[in-house]
């Protein structure tokens, strides 16, 4: 890799001198071509976009946000959908903003960035976030119901059927969780990276200890940088379908998940199974153009809060240098 | 006294706290390594369980089977039928065509933004941009299969005279618009990552300011670029509703876009729901998922390794 490195350094320096051979035109060409590259991308996005708010917005009311599903989702609303889902996030970032957070704090205030406990977890953690979602799903199962769950039903409920064992809402949201880990991480470091260190030398002058410090000034400094993280969490984890699909994602269900061990119904799911389970698409279509809608609008705005946070941050952050 | 133990107290609270934190702080490398065994633990029975090695040995997964006496050979995936087939070339086949199709899609538009992102933008240009290139990273990817399957496909399917609706090409171009994002981010990171002191040589050199981005930023910039194909690689093949949705789910050897694609990650999502827990199918099922979990490993290490050097090598040079 490092010869490699060092031959595109000899040639393009070499290539400077070269230069003046060249007809200097203004670079319409690269200019036009990196452009077009642009505007197809911007024109897919509102593309796909108008495309869903045109069919949606005919079909969202207040009925639709508040209703169960009617007539094999023919009819009615989504709102078991919408509560399964907010439930299942709110699950998953009980259980991921904690771990997040103290792994950033690990990271950024008790190691060094060069010993091998700083690399390895750095490591772990750009390939969490590259595990594909539906291994996740099978690691859901394989783990948090079959291990996790069994084990809790041989040892506590031996006489009774699957408890804990089977597809539920907090083996979903802790798969989840796992795979949101990497985006709170990320959030977090970043917020703590600003925080200045006379901020902390201020603090051990007075007396405090280390975990003194964390808690009481370098945790409110970093909490736009957690807020972020965890809404990012969110956005993300609302739009997932496939670690779900086998760990607590239902159908249909009569009723609103009510316990840790129900099983849900959620936004991204209904979509897929309407979508490709339908018997009749056309009569289904308002429905689930309607849903799209809201799933679309649920992590859009809240990417753009974690969005405006973190500019916030930054611009924060410019001003106090 | 009462001094003392309100500062043993306090210590043990200390220490309580520090231990959670390093504790937390494992959860990261814990989760990866509990995958890894999770997913392999289910899939070891295929090389040791005779029952299962019966229907699905290694053999009988990769090369071509005689299934019924006197008809050719041939490779499949039919785990249901009467006589199991549990090939997983067909798989392999499309799980390539998907991503290949995004990649051709996927890396004129990311590179090319990227380089006009990086080295022709202005600041107004660059506030759209960005922001816009995040919300594509938002939509989830139930929406883009959505979309692919609902209004895409028709409109291939018009345009260019398809017999099927649900192809890979169609599953392709979704699955591009998935990576797009990460292509763009990474090597643009790595653009705007190239030292100043490179382009001011350039430009003393009497370059101008296109010509400085052909010839000094893109060079220099070129493994961070490299790295952001490869990691968009990753997460074509292992994305998994968009290719569920809009892909058609045939599991058929061919080499033409025009026809339907099953991969592997599509095969998991589709099957594991109804496998009986523990057999064969099911094995096998962990086995295609450990696959997609040891490709999409050594790609993302690949990338951070190839990322780390760059940025070192482009920071050392300026000071």
């Amino acid at each position: 890799m490092s010869c490699m490195a060092q031959q595109t350094y000899v040639s393009s320096r070499a290539a400077v001198p070269n230069l003046e051979f060249r007809p200097k035109g203004r670079g319409i060409v690269p200019r036009g071509l990196t452009f077009a590259a642009v505007l197809i991308i911007l024109l897919m996005l509102a593309i796909i976009m108008g495309n869903i708010l045109v069919g949606g917005m005919g079909t969202i009311s207040w009925e639709f946000l508040t209703h169960p599903p009617e007539q094999g989702m023919k009819a009615g609303g989504v709102f078991p959908a919408i509560f399964g889902t907010v439930a299942l996030v709110i699950l998953m970032v009980i259980a991921v903003v904690p771990i997040g957070v103290f792994t950033a704090i690990y990271l950024q205030e008790y190691t060094s960035p060069t010993s091998w406990t700083t690399r390895l977890i750095r490591v772990a953690i750009n390939n969490l976030a590259g595990v594909p979602s539906i291994v996740f799903g099978l690691f859901g199962l394989g783990f948090f119901i079959a291990f996790v769950g069994g084990g809790i039903d041989t040892l506590f409920f031996p006489e009774e059927g699957p408890v804990w064992g089977q597809p539920a809402i907090i083996w979903a949201s802790l798969t989840l969780a796992l795979l949101t880990l990497p985006v709170v991480i990320v959030s977090t470091e970043e917020a703590l990276r600003t925080i200045p260190r006379e901020l902390r030398e201020g603090s051990y002058a007075l007396g405090g200890t280390r975990l003194q410090t964390i808690w009481r000034i370098i945790i409110p400094q970093a909490l736009p940088g957690i807020l972020t993280g965890s809404i990012l969490a969110v956005s993300r984890g609302a739009g997932e379908v496939a670690p779900i699909m086998f760990t607590g994602a239902a159908y249909y269900l009569p009723y609103l998940p009510g316990k840790l061990n129900d099983q849900f119904m959620e936004l991204g799911y209904h979509i897929y199974i309407m979508a490709t389970q339908s018997p009749d698409i056309e009569a289904t279509k308002p429905i689930l153009y309607g849903t799209v809608l809201v799933l679309l609008l649920l992590t859009f705005s809240l990417n753009s809060v974690a969005i405006l946070i973190r500019s916030r941050m930054r611009r924060s952050r410019v001003g106090a240098q | 006294m009462e001094h003392l133990r309100f500062k043993s107290k306090s210590r043990w609270r200390e220490f309580a706290g520090e231990k959670l934190i390093s504790i937390s702080a494992f959860t990261a490398l814990l989760s990866i390594l509990l995958i890894f065994v999770f997913v392999f633990k289910e899939a070891i029975p295929i090389f040791v369980d005779d029952y299962i090695k019966e229907d699905a040995s290694l053999d009988k997964m990769l090369c071509q089977q005689e299934f019924y006496e006197g008809r050719e050979a041939k490779w499949s995936w039919q785990p249901n039928s009467e006589v199991p087939k549990f090939s997983l070339l067909p798989l392999f086949i499309g799980t390539l065509k998907a991503a290949l199709v995004a990649m051709l899609f996927a890396i004129p538009l990311g590179v090319g933004a990227a380089i006009y992102s990086s080295e022709f933008a202005s600041r107004r240009m660059g506030e759209i941009i960005k922001p816009a290139i995040e919300t594509f990273a938002a939509i989830p990817s139930v929406v883009l299969g959505f979309f692919a399957l609902m209004v895409l496909s028709s409109f291939l399917q018009q345009v260019m005279g398809l017999t099927f609706r649900l192809n890979a090409m169609n599953a392709g171009i979704a699955l591009g618009l998935a990576i797009v994002p990460i292509i763009f981010t990474v090597a643009e990171d790595a653009m705007t990552s190239v030292p100043g002191s490179l382009r001011d040589a350039a430009i003393a050199l009497g370059a101008t300011p296109w010509q400085v981005s052909l010839t000094t930023v893109l060079p220099a910039a070129m493994p961070g670029i490299f790295a952001g194909i490869v990691l968009g690689f990753g997460r074509a093949v292992g994305e998994t509703m968009i290719v569920l949705m809009a892909s058609g789910n045939a599991a058929i050897i061919s080499i033409s876009v025009a026809d339907s694609v099953r991969t592997f990650s599509a095969t998991i999502a589709a099957e594991l729901g109804e496998v009986v827990f523990g057999d064969t199918h099911y094995h096998v099922l962990f086995l295609i998922g450990l696959l997609l979990f040891i490709f999409t490993f050594v790609v993302n290490l690949g990338g951070d390794i190839v990322l780390t050097r760059l940025k070192e090598r482009l920071q050392g040079r300026t000071t």
